[in-house]
């Protein structure tokens, strides 16, 4: 027995256990897939996401039954947080849900796989480097991505920008078209106030090749967590020029856009 | 009819475990003539057997005197075999005599075994990778150009010279019995080396699988380029403990630490060159390969490890 497998059964609960063995996930004989998930990480990923997302964040999360139970999908989100907190509470949200859970898959900066431990351990638990072809492959696999489309421009973003949406890549509207996959706009609200930075020391974050150093509290903060899913969105593959593609992902930005203002006129407290 | 001529095949790279796999399964079918340039082998009295450098001229006698109709080129010297001149003259320089002497002698079928280490090994790699990607492998370490450059050369017979029907196969991890690449042996060690903190996904494809897969990509006339590899995968150090190996750490960072180490200890099967393969993953996509030749592989990887297991410091 492996020590991976050893502390699954100690530390996760059977019913958890059970939620997770739900979702269908095509795996090789040894519980990998391609990308390094591992069935048994990914139950004590299950396992310690479940604190932090109903005790740490109480996160509350508004139409995630609308995200299709089958089919590929993109789940398109505003990144902020400076640490990809989001990521991990939009992905537990959907595993977690009661009727058909998916598992979905979040892309992941490319600085990761390069840190020991952190870059497999991310692996294990469904995470994937944000490559192009990685979420094309998995599209074709009929996987929920997580994409966010700002990217560090988002996650980097000082406490004074909050809830401004940077630019979006075409990229995710590139593979959405192509492969035929769903687009579900989430609106993430309470993130910003996890770790709320007021600098970047840029040469530092060059010196160390991170993509930015914040000067910030050394804990996150408990802020009260709330997602929005918006309404699924469904794009042809017409052959369009560029500037049309721009306006599809402008569309789905006013959308979140929308999510955002929806959550935070909602909010009655920060923590 | 009883004296119908038999198709006529060169084999190379005939003392390998996988060359008389492959040999096994074509004899009944086939007149086969093997060929290698490290010793003459003796495989019965029906097939001649030569110790031979494809860059001399009696290589030429050979095709010659048996007129043949195909080549199985699986005679390339591996990573962690010889030094970089020798491979590069035996495995590009080599396999173009072999090349320029099939269209010469109007052959018509011609398989040729690379290796995944053409694409490299690299942090920002994909998963999946299609025989489309760049072959990155040149890039990251001289050593490896020899396998890129085999590749290139290849591809512009592939195209030049339609009437070769040139395929190209490139296997993952090949083990199993026999075998003597540098996985396999620290498969069979009982103290392997890992690089803390990284345990990148591998493929492994037993030996009996991959004599399957060349015989099929020789029968069956369809000319390309192709991953080998079955839809299994595992952690490097995950196989490693399946295998009933210890770990050894050797620390990561900086990374000229573990490559120093590597070329202290001089360790052939964890060469300085191949590091990156074991931090970084290079998984491929075998799906065109299994589509176009019906290919399936039989051997699970509980099989291929249990047989690590069971046998420490295998032939």
């Amino acid at each position: 027995m492996t020590l991976r497998s050893y502390l699954k059964d100690k530390l996760v609960p059977q019913a958890q256990q059970d939620q997770v063995n739900r979702i269908r996930k095509s795996i090789g004989s040894l519980g990998y897939d391609p990308w390094g998930y591992n069935a048994d990480s990914i139950k004590i990923g299950f396992s310690a996401a479940r604190y932090i997302y109903q005790k740490y964040f109480r996160v509350e999360a508004d139409g995630v039954e609308k995200v299709p139970a089958e089919g590929p999908v993109l789940l398109v989100a505003n990144h902020s947080g400076q640490l990809p907190l989001d990521g991990l509470l939009i992905g537990f949200a959907l595993a977690s849900r009661e009727d058909k859970p998916r598992m979905p898959r979040a892309m992941i900066e490319r600085f990761f796989p390069t840190v020991p431990y952190v870059g497999n351990i991310l692996n294990q638990v469904g995470a994937v480097l944000g490559d192009p072809v990685n979420c094309a492959k998995m599209l074709a696999n009929d996987e929920a991505v997580i994409v966010f489309p700002e990217g560090i421009r988002g996650s980097g973003k000082l406490y004074r920008d909050r809830y401004q949406l940077k630019r979006f890549g075409n990229g995710f509207m590139h593979l959405a078209m192509e492969h035929g996959a769903t687009i579900v706009p989430v609106g993430v609200v309470g993130c910003e106030e996890t770790i709320p930075a007021i600098a970047n020391i840029r040469p530092l974050a060059q010196a160390l090749g991170l993509p930015y150093v914040p000067v910030a509290l050394p804990f996150v903060l408990p802020a009260k967590v709330h997602l929005k899913f918006g309404d699924p969105m469904i794009f042809d593959n017409a052959n369009i020029p560029e500037d049309k593609v721009t306006l599809r992902v402008d569309l789905v930005k006013a959308e979140i856009s929308k999510l955002i203002d929806q959550g935070l006129s909602e909010r009655k407290r920060l923590f | 009819m009883a004296n119908e001529r038999k198709p006529h095949i060169l084999i190379t790279g005939a003392a390998g475990a996988l060359a008389q796999q492959v040999i096994n399964r074509l004899r009944n079918d086939y007149f086969l003539v093997a060929a290698d340039f490290r010793e003459q082998v003796y495989l019965g009295d029906d097939i001649p057997s030569y110790c031979i450098d494809f860059n001399k001229r009696v290589f030429e006698d050979l095709f010659r005197r048996y007129d043949f109709d195909g080549v199985i080129h699986l005679g390339r010297i591996m990573s962690s075999q010889e030094n970089r001149m020798r491979r590069y003259n035996a495995n590009v320089l080599g396999t173009q005599k072999m090349l320029d002497l099939s269209h010469k002698y109007g052959i018509k079928r011609v398989v040729i075994l690379s290796t995944y280490h053409v694409y490299g090994a690299n942090a920002y790699n994909p998963a999946l990778i299609d025989e489309e990607a760049p072959l990155k492998g040149a890039g990251l370490s001289m050593d490896l150009i020899d396998s890129v450059e085999l590749e290139n050369l290849a591809n512009i017979y592939l195209w030049r010279y339609p009437d070769l029907n040139i395929t190209l196969l490139r296997p993952c991890n090949i083990v199993g019995p026999g075998v003597r690449n540098s996985i396999s042996t620290l498969l069979a060690s009982r103290r392997a080396p890992v690089l803390a903190g990284f345990s990148p996904i591998m493929q492994f494809i037993h030996i009996d699988d991959m004599a399957d897969a060349i015989v099929l990509a020789y029968k069956k006339n369809q000319r390309g380029v192709f991953n080998v590899a079955p839809e299994d995968w595992v952690a490097y150090q995950h196989a490693l403990l399946l295998c009933g190996c210890s770990r050894i750490p050797i620390p990561s960072i900086p990374p000229m630490l573990p490559r120093a180490i590597a070329r202290l200890l001089n360790l052939k099967s964890f060469p300085p060159y191949l590091m990156h393969f074991f931090k970084y993953p290079v998984v491929i996509d075998g799906r065109a390969f299994q589509d176009t030749f019906e290919f399936k592989p039989k051997r699970p990887l509980k099989e291929v490890f249990r047989y690590y297991r069971e046998n420490k410091q295998p032939v």
